[in-house]
């Protein structure tokens, strides 16, 4: 990211070094990240990683054992600001928690009140998010009638009733089926169309994937953060895939040749070639091949998901913890 | 501390119990059963063996007795409704988002401990007035004068019952804290009206005499045992002890 851009962002979540243990445990150990304004950022980690302690750090639902943070401008610790920061920000905990025998409305109206909206203010933003969740029609009826995947919504709405600046959403799509998870997946990119600044919980690494501006992965300790794309060229760099009638050593070194010494590996017809920039090397592999007297069939950028580069990180650290 | 804030936790919980038949029920029926039930009980044993054969003393006595059930349902009623207010959330997971609110632990305590005590204590005066008209309509005939109101209830209605609920709102807030179900947190809860039970039981065989002093004297420690379980309750009811600690 360009220092002048940097610069500019609003951080709204700037945590620095911050701890959690509970007795001899340590669930979260020298967290130290920012979150910027606008941003959806994903938060990934196996079970017990410290997602969800992370989460009810910043959100001032539990006390960190050392470390320091300033979460929407508020900074964590201090009486009055604690309640300024809860006005400021949303929690969808992980388990959604709505009072069943009650209807959406009835769930929303109660929240909202808490956050000390006014009533106009209260009806409106009630309306506006029950119609962009589909639910408007079913406002009265008891959240018990509800599927899993409607409870998550108006969960996501109470989150949401009073306006916040900061939105933290705890494993949002956990236990939906395929159908309902894609339903509340498709409601986060709404909200990251009206550029919300997001924290998102998940171990659902596509979602992160194709949601999040930027992730980070956690296991007790912060692995790394970046954008999908930097943490994939970070760990493995850009390959290029050539796919020729018949791979040869001869093919091999036309392209080293060509583009200077580099990692080339050959698997069936196949060739995979580590590549520094894929927009001027394609090209010239392609040129190699061609002029080695290969039969070029297909060439591509390879591109490894998330999933891998998460399954390396997570056991890269536990073989070294 | 909002007291506003406090009351729209308890409004909140007052319209949750509207769905909850039991919890009705069970703050109708008590208080009913003794507001009729202790009067219909001296009116039979008045038409039975005769005015002559109960001396004025016995029959104030029996009656200054049937007022201390106010507060054994003082004390029993708020149990059953407690245990919704706080286990209830605890099942139905909805504390974590409800302090993620701008809402201060003490006031969702207090909130909570409200929702239990208004209608327990609108029940019970609501009752002890329907008590007190029957039961003078029964006695005065054999009296010669209104037996209530009087000192004694107007110390067990207005001290002691209030005490009582607040002691058994405490006890289940502790107890809430450690069971994850409305039975199990109803079944523990109900030893807190033993000691109401025990006192009663003491007055009614002569150890000791309920009279306004008494009552007055019992006001006051149940006063401060109440203040002490108030310690309690309120560090058992902590943010990060809900989260990381309640089962």
């Amino acid at each position: 990211m360009p220092l002048a851009e940097a610069a500019s962002l609003v951080s709204m979540i700037h945590a620095v070094g911050l701890t959690k243990r509970f007795g001899n445990l340590t669930a979260v150990e020298e967290l130290s990240l920012d979150v910027h304004e606008g941003e959806v950022f994903g938060f990934l980690g196996p079970n017990g990683a410290g997602k969800t302690t992370t989460v009810r750090m910043l959100t001032s639902l539990i006390s960190r054992s050392s470390g320091t943070a300033e979460v929407a401008g508020c900074t964590l610790g201090r009486d009055a600001d604690e309640l300024e920061l809860r006005r400021r920000i949303g929690l969808l905990p992980e388990n959604v928690g709505l009072y069943e025998s009650t209807s959406a409305v009835q769930n929303l109206e109660y929240f909202g009140r808490l956050h000390r909206l006014p009533e106009a203010k209260l009806r409106a933003n009630i309306e506006r998010l029950l119609r962009m969740m589909d639910l408007w029609n079913e406002r009265d009826r008891p959240i018990a009638t509800y599927s899993k995947g409607m409870k998550q919504k108006v969960a996501i709405a109470r989150a949401l009733v009073h306006d916040p600046v900061l939105l933290f959403l705890d494993e949002p799509t956990a236990n939906l089926d395929p159908e309902s998870a894609k339903t509340v997946r498709d409601f986060i990119l709404e909200l990251k169309k009206e550029r919300r600044t997001i924290f998102l919980n998940t171990h659902h690494l596509d979602e992160a994937e194709r949601i999040c501006d930027r992730v980070g992965i956690l296991r007790t300790r912060l692995l790394t953060v970046g954008s999908p794309e930097a943490l994939r060229d970070r760990l493995w760099g850009s390959r290029t895939v050539v796919r020729v009638e018949r791979p040869s050593e001869a093919l091999v070194v036309a392209i080293t040749d060509r583009l200077g010494p580099r990692k080339v590996e050959i698997s069936g017809d196949t060739m995979v070639v580590e590549v520094t920039d894929p927009d001027r090397d394609n090209p010239e592999i392609a040129a190699a091949v061609v002029g080695a007297g290969g039969r070029l069939r297909q060439i591509s950028q390879l591109s490894p998901s998330l999933e891998e580069v998460y399954l390396r990180l997570i056991h890269e650290q536990g073989s070294a913890g | 501390m909002r007291l506003s804030q406090a009351w729209l936790v308890a409004r909140h919980d007052l319209n949750l119990y509207r769905h909850r038949r039991t919890i009705l029920y069970t703050l109708v029926a008590f208080p009913l059963g003794v507001a009729i039930g202790f009067p219909v009980l001296v009116r039979y044993l008045l038409s039975r063996v005769g005015p002559a054969s109960i001396p004025s003393p016995v029959l104030v006595g029996l009656i200054d007795s049937f007022s201390f059930f106010f507060v054994i349902a003082s004390a029993t009623l708020p149990i059953a409704v407690a245990s919704y207010s706080i286990v209830g959330e605890k099942i139905e997971k909805s504390l974590e988002p409800l302090l993620a609110t701008p809402t201060t632990d003490g006031e969702i305590l207090l909130g909570k401990a409200l929702a239990a005590l208004v209608p327990t204590l609108a029940a019970i005066w609501a009752s002890s007035v329907l008590y007190m008209v029957l039961m003078d309509r029964v006695t005065v005939g054999h009296l010669g004068y209104l037996f209530y109101p009087n000192a004694e209830i107007a110390v067990v209605l207005l001290a002691l019952a209030p005490l009582a609920c607040l002691f058994a709102v405490e006890v289940s807030i502790l107890i809430s804290a450690r069971v994850a179900d409305v039975r199990t947190a109803q079944q523990i809860g109900g030893i807190v009206f033993l000691p109401f039970v025990l006192l009663y039981v003491v007055s009614e065989v002569g150890i000791v005499t309920l009279d306004t002093l008494h009552l007055l004297a019992v006001s006051g420690g149940l006063a401060l045992v109440t203040l002490g379980l108030f310690a309690l309750s309120r560090r058992a009811f902590e943010r990060e002890e809900i989260l990381t600690r309640w089962k």
